[in-house]
């Protein structure tokens, strides 16, 4: 049986863990590289970098953190955050990751996924979406880290961005992202049954309890957390046991 | 050494880099040469059948693998392994290597979320040198939309996803191909690999 995917998620500026990640036994807890080798040994069943440089001569520290990473890290890597050209995604991937995921850039130029999904498979473009809700069960798709409403109905776009190849879904709840009250159950239930690609929860997880429940309610395949398991409040091992007590199937280490 | 055939697919360093990890020598190649000369073969693939076979023909490899695969050990990954039998239904019917009795075609159950994403449980049916030393609870990492169908004796172990999907075949001599990652399954893989690798010196 599919396992459900329980995510780790650093955000990275000019090559160093923006928000400090509280581990034991790490000695550089702003090294990218570490905090991975980290998770992948709690059993995260898969590790993103969110690449947050705003320069863009700073673009190539990221790949070098890649390349890195997957030199000792054997799950799925994927990287996000800058990603804007078919080249881009070419040396992101040539780097050592497995998925990119695409977000704004994504929005104002669609063609960038089916570029990337004819070329490199629709198994490595994810397609990030941050979303806001404007009306009961009407959400729309914001961008540039959800500063900008873009007016686009979010079940059109989700249906769009599968018919040109998208392999996946990263969903961001802007309503409940940063409030750590739980992940937006009806958001996620609404775009999960409008596609047939996997669909990753992101946004709200707060407490332990929030994990069983996104995956009781929902049909998602994965959830992603960062300040959560960054500030080591909830291990990864511990939402595992939780899911386990609950019946959801989940890789063990 | 290990060859790992190198026809401009997908995402080979991370099978290199696993392979550097246990300390066994290997070479990104698409030298015929290296490829006679190597103890052990891989075929790595992210992509389309369609398009595989033609890069690989392009390449000129096409019947030195299947002459090679008679001769030591062989393991094809995730398209790799596909590629391994008979025929192909993606985008178009075309022809495989036929190392392996069998075909590949899209997963049929309709109410299921594609690509098969993720970590799924392995489930044992045949005895198999690459399975040595795994427990009764491995989880390897899958991401395709098609599938192998083959026959029982050809069927080492298989995962559930609507139906049993085939996740390690092998011909029963010298060749095996898994549908997942082993250089993306954690521990687990990195063990199939090793197993692989032993092969080399047996």
């Amino acid at each position: 049986m599919l396992a459900k995917r329980i995510i780790p998620c650093l955000d990275v500026r000019d090559g160093r863990v923006v928000k400090g990640v509280n581990f034991k036994g790490i000695k550089d807890v702003g090294d990218p590289v570490e905090c991975a080798y980290e998770y992948n040994l709690q059993g995260a069943d898969e590790i993103v970098f969110y690449d947050i440089t705003a320069s863009h001569e700073g673009r190539g520290v990221i790949l070098d953190v890649v390349r890195e990473t997957a030199k000792k890290v054997f799950v799925p890597l994927t990287v996000g955050g800058g990603i804007k050209t078919v080249d881009d995604i070419r040396n992101t991937l040539r780097a050592g990751a497995d998925k990119v995921s695409v977000n704004s850039q994504a929005v104002q130029n669609p063609e960038l996924i089916r570029k990337g999904a004819d070329i490199f498979g629709s198994q490595c473009i994810c397609v990030g979406i941050d979303a806001k809700k404007t009306a009961d069960n009407k959400w729309t798709v914001y961008i540039n880290g959800g500063r900008i409403d873009m007016g686009i109905d979010l079940i059109d776009w989700v249906k769009q961005i599968e018919q040109l190849g998208a392999g996946e879904i990263c969903l961001n709840s802007i309503d409940t992202d940063g409030v750590r009250g739980g992940f937006d159950i009806p958001m996620l239930k609404a775009v999960v049954s409008a596609v047939k690609i996997p669909v990753i929860a992101s946004g709200g997880a707060g407490k332990l309890s929030d994990f069983p429940d996104v995956f009781l309610e929902t049909d998602c395949s994965a959830a992603l957390a960062a300040s959560l398991f960054h500030f080591g409040e909830l291990t990864v091992p511990q939402v595992k046991a939780e899911l386990k007590k609950h019946s959801i199937p989940v890789r063990s280490v | 050494m290990i060859a790992i055939i190198d026809y401009g697919a997908g995402n080979i360093f991370s099978v290199k880099n696993a392979l550097d990890h246990l300390g066994i020598e290997s070479l990104l190649t698409s030298d015929i040469e290296t490829i006679r000369s190597a103890e052990g073969i891989i075929l790595p693939g992210v992509g389309a059948f369609p398009w595989a076979m033609n890069k690989l023909r392009e390449s000129g490899l096409i019947e030195e693998i299947k002459e090679q695969a008679k001769k030591k050990p062989f393991l094809g990954i995730c398209l790799g392994m596909q590629l391994l039998f008979d025929k192909g239904f993606e985008f178009e019917e075309c022809e495989g290597l036929g190392l392996i009795p069998g075909y590949v075609d899209k997963i049929p159950e309709t109410d299921l979320i594609i690509p098969h994403m993720g970590w799924n449980k392995l489930e044992y049916n045949h005895e198999c040198p690459l399975l040595h030393g795994l427990g009764d609870d491995e989880y390897v990492y899958f991401v395709h939309s098609y599938k192998a169908f083959c026959g029982d004796s050809e069927l080492c172990a298989y995962v559930e996803y609507g139906s049993k999907v085939p996740a390690l075949v092998s011909d029963g001599k010298y060749v095996y191909g898994c549908q997942f990652h082993p250089e993306k399954s954690g521990s687990t893989g990195l063990r199939i690999l090793g197993n692989f690798a032993g092969l080399l010196r047996s």
